[in-house]
């Protein structure tokens, strides 16, 4: 039998695959025929490999595993006939990727065929190598590649050049071998060589400077010039695409000019003559001129300042942003995002279509509008905008309402002119997507009502009647029950009524009503459902008519069967049984005010590290009291603070619940001043018997709002108990505490002053970019080292979304906190960021650190990488 | 089965043409920022993929490293969006980070994956070009030939594109690459065809 005839098997397994009515079908066929294959394999026919291969790769490509098949493919590439090697070659790419260990075996028979004699030979070998090579396949391979970029036939031409693109991508460093062959290419009249020498050159160009510069200088004439014959060339039937010569072609000269261009204002002038033709004289009436009309855009958006283009520029996003087209639309609205970069003006004009592009029944349109829409935003238009962007929530598909929601969130925390509409359009965002709004969005919205006194009614009645409404909104009914908790009073008696406002008679029953429906509903979950019974808690000292109902209500959760849910229903309910006993409405006062900006730098600060650290399996409590009730009391306790001149009851009635002897504490709460008290009386609660330190209430009160704003009660008790007896926390290797002991250490201020002072240090220093570093030692602790990085921007470009990554060997320990902010203005702008280092082997190695630094300079990103070796000796 | 495009010389039939590809969709994908910060700057097509309407794979090309797991993984992801977008709607889906072009002739789609910021209009016309290379070859390509001769579609898409960039914008040069290597395949099978007979003769 022929031993080339195979197809016709193949033929018969795909019709005989194509025939299975079902999967299980389909994998019995498939089974047989692999299994056939391999007792093929075995026999080691080399007829039969042929065929084996090219059923292999259809199974393949039906999902099944085929990874036996591997080695049959390097034997066929190993075989001297051509079909043999151009089904090995594809099995090769198809069965194989790079990182696949069998690979490394095929680069032998690679680097002969890139030497064989048969010029189809090479161009197979140059494919395999250009679509799947390593970067060890790179390096061992790049000579021959780079010989043939010189090669007689344009067809090997071409390919070595793409060859050496895959090339260059994988070992940047080898760019400087191929910087001569690829210019030669630029000469070439072949478009498939012209068009691949010139990727090559792009290529080049942007992993190596050198690169850039060398084709700066020699080649932009040249490649102005080619685009310029191409451009004004007659009709070449072989390379036209709907009156467009050879718009591939066109796409990639205009692309490589781009780089050529970018910061060079000498290459940029030269260009803007066949750019402005470009832009003028092509068809815009079907895809292909549209995509060199897109090319040519984006190389005028960046090449240097030639205002009269920009002006053209925008002009044809503004016809693709009319066009009937959606994908040219599509197109339009991607490009006019980098457009504001250099004229808002421009591109504000087209701001209802824009809109309308939000609204589109198209996802993908949908999207890029938004973003876009996102980035108009400003002072001025923030109303009218988020007005039309919170309309189209209440008709938006409910897929695409949690991008939208997350983007108004953002607008309106960023513009928003006044609290009131702030809280107006939260409202109505969480009303119409309160399940999709993240937990930092509602929790930053809590700490805005908090902090409007004057709003607090006028917000509670609002939450009321959308709870009302859209009770199926699990964040809205968070806020709303929290609120009502706080401000129930406010709620019922239309107090603080503001002038927009209609008059609403709610009753104690009603309000409670809707606390009682978050609890009871089913689909409440256990966040919302605690949230209830605390609310609930408060509400029976705000509403004493009904506190027998409440308590019912609370009475009904004991037999939770959530843990959390049962501990603070006995707990309240034991509270409001006793209530009548203890002076009672001092205990649960309204919250405090929550500190917006102690929140804000938590929530900008992506919690640092120090949370993270603190979150550790924590010291074991003292007295023993489990760790629920706990935070609940936590919760309570920091309501003393606000309730100054009673606080001491507040502390009776703990001492009470807790069994704990407070004697001492609350003798010192009463000889300080009072609205320390509640923060001392809380820290001496927690350090249970410790004579307190505290002197310092912020601190206290940002424990307090960590616990306040942080559900996660585990991180907030950790934070709280590990303080508490400070030993504890001086020998613990968490950086984070350090912060909390800055606070109550007896004597912070000789910090500065004990142990040897260091020299700082020029830590890096590159073309761009310094890093200096300052040291210091906190005292009473050798291993600790504070350091103070200053990154120095010396370059004359601004740097956009700096970010310091550092690495330490297992001996050391690293903490990073935030930035002072990640953009560095141009030319000497600074910014600072505290790093803290600990040593667990003091004294015998010094520290050494490897850092990381990423940044955009004009939306390029830039990476920087380096070691620092020469820390001072004895950190 | 359905013409990909329902003519053999493409250039006379540019109505039918027109037809087809206003029913044609494509859409593109976002990756993760990381991914698409690792691929920036090379600003090539990532991978190649045909699916049959039916959601079975007819050719899948990878020029970005992806273990089997992920490549069966963005196939599913993938069709499942593709597929299920409705017509007219524009040729972009943005998924993890990445853009991915697509384009429906008759019953196959056609996708290519690129970076967000690749000019996606121009893979639409590559996409378009290769789909009149193979209609060339095949002689009004349907979905049928690209299944019982997948190879072909694959030599083909070899000599179009190579680590992802474009190599040729001639279809003529294609062509006329591949038939000189069906040649030579053609010759080997005649000359083995021969030593078997006389092999066959002989015993």
């Amino acid at each position: 039998m022929n031993p080339f005839s195979s197809s016709t098997r193949l033929r018969d397994m795909i019709r005989s695959i194509r025939a299975c009515k079902t999967a299980a079908e389909e994998r019995g066929v498939v089974r047989k025929e692999c299994a056939d294959i391999r007792a093929s394999i075995n026999e080691n026919d080399p007829h039969d490999r042929h065929r084996n291969l090219a059923k292999l790769m259809f199974i393949h490509m039906l999902g099944y595993p085929t990874h036996f098949g591997q080695m049959e493919c390097l034997k066929l590439i190993a075989s001297p006939g051509f079909p043999e090697k151009r089904i090995g070659y594809l099995g090769l790419m198809l069965l194989l990727d790079e990182r696949q260990e069998v690979l490394m075996l095929v680069t032998n028979s690679l680097k002969q065929d890139l030497n064989h004699t048969n010029q189809y030979v090479v161009g197979l070998a140059l494919c395999a190598l250009g679509n799947i090579c390593s970067a060890e396949m790179a390096r061992d391979l790049a000579p021959e590649v780079e010989r043939l970029i010189q090669f007689r036939d344009p067809n090997i031409r071409k390919k070595a050049a793409l060859c050496s693109t895959r090339i260059v991508r994988k070992v940047p460093d080898l760019a400087e071998n191929f910087i001569n062959a690829a210019s030669s290419l630029l000469k070439e009249k072949h478009h498939g060589v012209l068009i691949t020498g010139v990727q090559l050159c792009y290529e080049l160009c942007t992993i190596n400077d050198e690169a850039l510069e060398f084709f700066r200088k020699k080649c932009t004439e040249g490649l102005i010039k080619t685009l310029r014959d191409i451009t004004n060339s007659a009709y070449q039937p072989e390379y036209d695409v709907a009156g467009i010569t050879d718009p591939f072609l066109h796409i990639r000269l205009l692309k490589l000019l781009r780089v050529l261009g970018h910061g060079d204002a000498d290459a940029s002038d030269l260009m803007t003559d066949i750019l402005a033709q470009v832009a003028t004289k092509t068809e815009s009436n079907k895809n292909a001129g549209n995509a060199v009309l897109y090319e040519c855009v984006e190389t005028i958006m960046a090449i240097e300042d030639t205002s009269s283009l920009r002006v053209l520029a925008i002009n044809i996003l503004g016809r693709f942003l009319s066009n009937r087209d959606n994908n040219i639309r599509y197109v339009a609205l991607n490009m006019l995002m980098k457009a504001i970069a250099f004229d808002d003006q421009a591109v504000q004009r087209h701001r209802v279509t824009i809109l309308e592009c939000v609204k589109d029944p198209d996802a993908s349109i949908r999207k890029r509008a938004l973003e876009l829409v996102s980035l108009l935003v400003n002072e001025n238009n923030v109303k009218q905008l988020t007005k039309e962007l919170t309309d189209y929530l209440e008709i938006s598909d409910e897929d695409f309402k949690e991008d939208l929601s997350a983007k108004i969130c953002s607008i309106v925390e960023k513009f928003s002119p006044e609290k009131i509409w702030y809280i107006d359009q939260m409202l109505k965002v969480l009303s119409e997507a309160g399940k999709f709004v993240k937990d930092d969005v509602w929790h930053a919205l809590i700490v805005v009502i908090s902090n409007a006194s004057e709003l607090h009614g006028y917000t509670v009645r609002a939450l009321y009647k959308a709870v009302l409404t859209y009770s199926e909104q699990e964040t809205l009914v968070r806020v709303a029950i929290w609120c009502i908790g706080e401000y129930g009073d406010l709620l019922v008696n239309n107090v603080g009524m503001l002038g927009i406002e209609d008059p609403i008679t709610v009753t104690e029953c009603d309000a409670v009503d809707v606390v009682e429906d978050a609890i009871t509903r089913h689909n409440s979950d256990m966040t919302t459902k605690a949230m209830a019974l605390v609310a609930l808690l408060k509400l029976s000292s705000r509403f004493p008519s009904i506190s027998e109902r409440i308590k019912d209500v609370i009475l009904k959760q004991k037999g939770s069967l959530l843990l959390e849910m049962q501990q603070r229903a006995i707990e309240f309910n034991s509270i409001v049984e006793r209530h009548k006993n203890i002076r009672w409405s001092s205990l649960v006062e309204r919250m405090p005010v929550l500190d917006e900006a102690t929140f804000n730098v938590r929530r900008a600060g992506s919690l640092p590290a120090s949370v993270s650290t603190m979150a550790k399996p924590s010291v074991s409590i003292p007295n023993g009291v489990s760790a629920a009730p706990l935070v609940d009391l936590l919760d309570l306790g920091s309501d003393d603070i606000l309730a100054a001149p009673s606080s001491s009851s507040g502390a009776d009635f703990l001492q009470d619940l807790l069994g704990v002897d407070l004697g001492s504490s609350s003798a010192q709460s009463g000889a300080t001043p009072a609205p320390k008290a509640g923060t001392d009386l809380l820290l001496d609660i927690l350090s249970i018997g410790t004579p307190s330190p505290a002197q310092n209430s912020t601190s206290a009160i940002d424990l307090l709002s960590t616990a306040d704003m942080n559900n996660n009660s585990s991180t907030a008790l950790d934070t709280l108990s590990s303080s508490a007896p400070p030993h504890i926390a001086t020998t613990a290797s968490a950086g984070g505490m350090f912060d909390l002991l800055d606070g109550l250490s007896p004597s912070p201020s000789k910090e500065a002053t004990n142990g040897p002072a260091y020299p700082p240090i020029v830590a890096y220093e590159s073309s761009s970019l310094k890093i200096e570093f300052t040291f210091s030692k906190p005292s009473g602790n050798p291993q600790t080292t504070n350091v103070e990085a200053t990154f120095i921007n010396i370059s004359p470009n601004t740097f956009t979304d700096f970010v310091f990554q550092a690495a330490v060997p297992k001996f050391l320990q690293l903490h990073l906190d935030p930035a002072s902010s990640n953009t560095l203005p141009a030319n000497g702008g600074k910014v600072t960021q505290n790093l803290r280092v600990t040593n667990s082997q003091h004294g015998k190695k010094s520290l050494v650190m490897r850092m990381r630094i990423g940044y955009k300079v004009n939306g390029k990103d830039v990476l920087e990488e380096g070691q620092i070796n020469n820390f001072p000796r004895g950190l | 089965m359905d013409r990909l495009m329902s003519l053999c010389v493409p250039s006379l039939n540019l109505r039918m043409h027109r037809s087809l590809i206003d029913s044609l969709e494509i859409q593109s994908c976002y990756l993760l920022s990381e991914h698409s910060c690792l691929a920036s700057g090379f600003g090539s097509i990532h991978f190649v993929l045909l699916v049959s309407r039916q959601g079975k794979v007819r050719l899948t090309k990878w020029y970005s490293p992806y273990t089997q797991k992920e490549r069966s993984k963005v196939i599913r992801e993938l069709s499942g969006v593709i597929l299920n977008r409705g017509p007219k709607l524009c040729n972009f889906v943005e998924w993890r980070g990445y853009k991915v072009v697509y384009k429906r002739y008759a019953s196959l789609y056609f996708c290519m994956c690129i970076d967000a910021e690749d000019n996606e209009l121009e893979v639409l016309e590559i996409i378009h070009h290769y789909v009149e290379i193979l209609d060339r070859y095949f002689g009004s390509v349907c979905e049928l030939d690209l299944i019982f001769n997948f190879h072909k579609a694959y030599y083909i898409l070899d000599e179009l594109l190579i680590a992802g960039e474009i190599q040729e914008s001639s279809k003529k040069t294609v062509a006329r690459i591949i038939s000189a290597q069906d040649e030579m395949v053609e010759a080997a099978k005649e000359e083995a065809g021969s030593i078997s007979y006389i092999i066959a003769q002989a015993s």
